[in-house]
């Protein structure tokens, strides 16, 4: 009920065309990757999918941010049931086993039948340009290399709720889900997220606005 | 008025019905493409037909919603295609959130002094002041002018429709909603039978630059049927039957060079619609183009020669 609205809601404000490149019903596990520049972008997301897929789709998200209020963990356990991780580490090597803890967890969280949504960019952009991957979605696909992977652009997110803003613009956003792809069995990690991040771009129709992108 | 809407609903059945027969017989494949276009245009027309003599015959307050809900849209479509940068973020909210609101706010009130200058005047100045505090000088006059524009054309103009509500004719009192269907009519026929005699008599192109579909044989002829529809229609206004006339003929030129500076506007930004939320006709803001123009010019010329 709540996250019919929610979705319902998301979509109504972000004005969302979707586009797909792979089986949206497809009944197999995916780890959604996206390009990462709005607070809005998980939900734009979640609210894409199918109904049926959107309960069993569960976001990958900061923990710090997600506990802070009463509201956002009952959002953050009940509705969305995100993977929560830990962020912030004081030291490098603290950092790095946070990460492998993170992708363990991830991992194991989705079992044999849920999916995540994650952002493998790791924090949002300023300006909407799509930085480089960090290493987690390379571990990811190692730890989970029976899941699909799905790169999914969003357009326009960082207009409706740019870095930094707390109140929307409902201008007209593009989610496009890529067709999927999977970790090469003697693949190296740069080489990995190099790929990936390539399979993102081509989505991306280079426009600094949606309707640009519909021109031809 | 339900003479009006009872003409409109013929017209709208005797279309279907045409483009039923015309799905029959047409077989080329690029015919096919274009009766398809039409006939989900024709679709599209009964929805919106539907909606807008609801909206009329239901009171101001539905009128204004209505109009308020399609500033809204208009706006949304015009703003995702310019390019804003984050720097005016706080500006674009205001325009939705804020303006759009109380402009029509403001013609509920019936506040012709306030509706008629609110965005010309105050909210210009307030955006340029807004925009230069937000301290990103990068193409500033662009984006300021861009952004005003953006309220002047989705906003201003378009509630020019509703605010035709507020106007006290003598001897035409608490008609003012057959005004309003008598733009929106006479507008709207112009565009769909310069489409109709384009496609059947155009030959010379207009603007190939800018609209590549407008000859000077679809303009003529749309013209001059609009306005002789619109003459037909004057026992629905306060004025004769030639003054009728003119003011059709007014309307359906500005009209068409509504059209045109929208599609200018579209070329600019290297697209074909605004939008995708009206089947066969594109965004919100492909339909209400010419109307944009010809609203706030019928709204003046009536209030100036017909109210005391």
């Amino acid at each position: 009920m709540i996250e019919a609205m929610l979705a319902s809601a998301c979509k109504v404000l972000t004005g969302a065309t979707v586009e797909w490149h792979c089986d949206p019903n497809a009944d197999v596990q995916r780890i959604y990757f996206g390009n990462h520049s709005s607070h809005l972008d998980f939900i734009a997301i979640w609210s894409a999918l199918p109904a049926r897929l959107r309960r069993r789709t569960r976001p990958v998200a900061g923990r710090d941010y997600w506990e802070r209020t009463v509201l956002r963990r009952y959002l953050a356990t009940e509705v969305f049931r995100a993977v929560l991780i830990d962020r912030g580490a004081s030291s490098p090597e603290e950092a790095l086993i946070a990460a492998r803890a993170s992708v363990e967890g991830m991992a194991r969280a989705i079992g044999d039948r849920d999916s995540l949504i994650v952002f493998p960019e790791g924090t949002r952009s300023h300006d909407g340009v799509i930085g480089s991957f960090k290493s987690g979605l390379y571990h990811l696909s190692r730890a989970r290399p029976d899941v699909e992977l799905i790169p999914v652009h969003l357009e326009n997110l960082n207009r409706i709720l740019p870095k930094g803003e707390s109140l929307p613009v409902p201008m007209l956003s593009k989610v496009t889900f890529g067709a999927p792809l999977r970790v090469f069995p003697v693949e190296q990690k740069d080489a990995f997220l190099a790929r990936s991040r390539a399979a993102l771009l081509t989505l991306d129709p280079g426009a600094t606005c949606l309707a640009v992108a519909r021109s031809a | 008025m339900s003479t009006l809407i009872g003409g409109v609903l013929v017209l709208l059945v005797v279309a279907s019905v045409v483009g039923w027969i015309l799905a029959r017989v047409v077989t080329s494949t690029s015919g096919r493409a274009t009766v398809d276009n039409i006939n989900t245009r024709i679709r599209a027309w009964w929805v919106m037909a539907l909606l807008f003599a609801t909206a009329v015959s239901a009171g101001a307050v539905v009128s204004i919603a209505l109009f308020t809900l399609i500033s809204f849209l208009a706006l949304r479509e015009f703003v995702t295609l310019v390019p804003t940068k984050a720097s005016d973020h706080r500006v674009l909210f205001w325009s939705f959130f804020i303006v759009t609101p109380i402009q029509y706010f403001l013609i509920w009130l019936q506040w012709y002094g306030m509706f008629s200058i609110l965005i010309p005047v105050y909210i210009s100045i307030l955006l340029a002041i807004r925009t230069a505090f937000a301290g990103d000088t990068d193409r500033f006059l662009e984006r300021t002018a861009t952004n005003q524009w953006a309220l002047m054309i989705c906003v201003y103009f378009v509630s020019y429709v509703p605010a035709l509500l507020m106007l006290r004719v003598p001897g035409y009192e608490g008609q003012a909603p057959k005004l309003m269907f008598f733009l929106v009519l006479v507008v709207q026929l112009s565009d769909v039978l310069q489409y109709i005699w384009g496609k059947t008599l155009g030959r010379h192109r207009l603007a190939p630059s800018i609209s590549p579909n407008k000859t000077w044989e679809g303009l003529i002829g749309g013209i001059a049927s609009a306005t002789a529809i619109g003459a037909l229609t004057w026992w629905a206004t306060p004025f004769s039957p030639g003054a009728a006339a003119l003011m059709a003929l007014v309307v359906t030129i500005m009209g068409f060079a509504g059209g045109l500076i929208m599609s200018a506007i579209k070329r600019d930004r290297g697209v074909k619609d605004y939008g995708a939320l009206i089947g066969g006709h594109g965004g919100v803001l492909d339909r209400i183009d010419s109307l944009c123009f010809a609203a706030p010019v019928f709204f003046h010329l009536t209030r100036y020669f017909y109210v005391p």
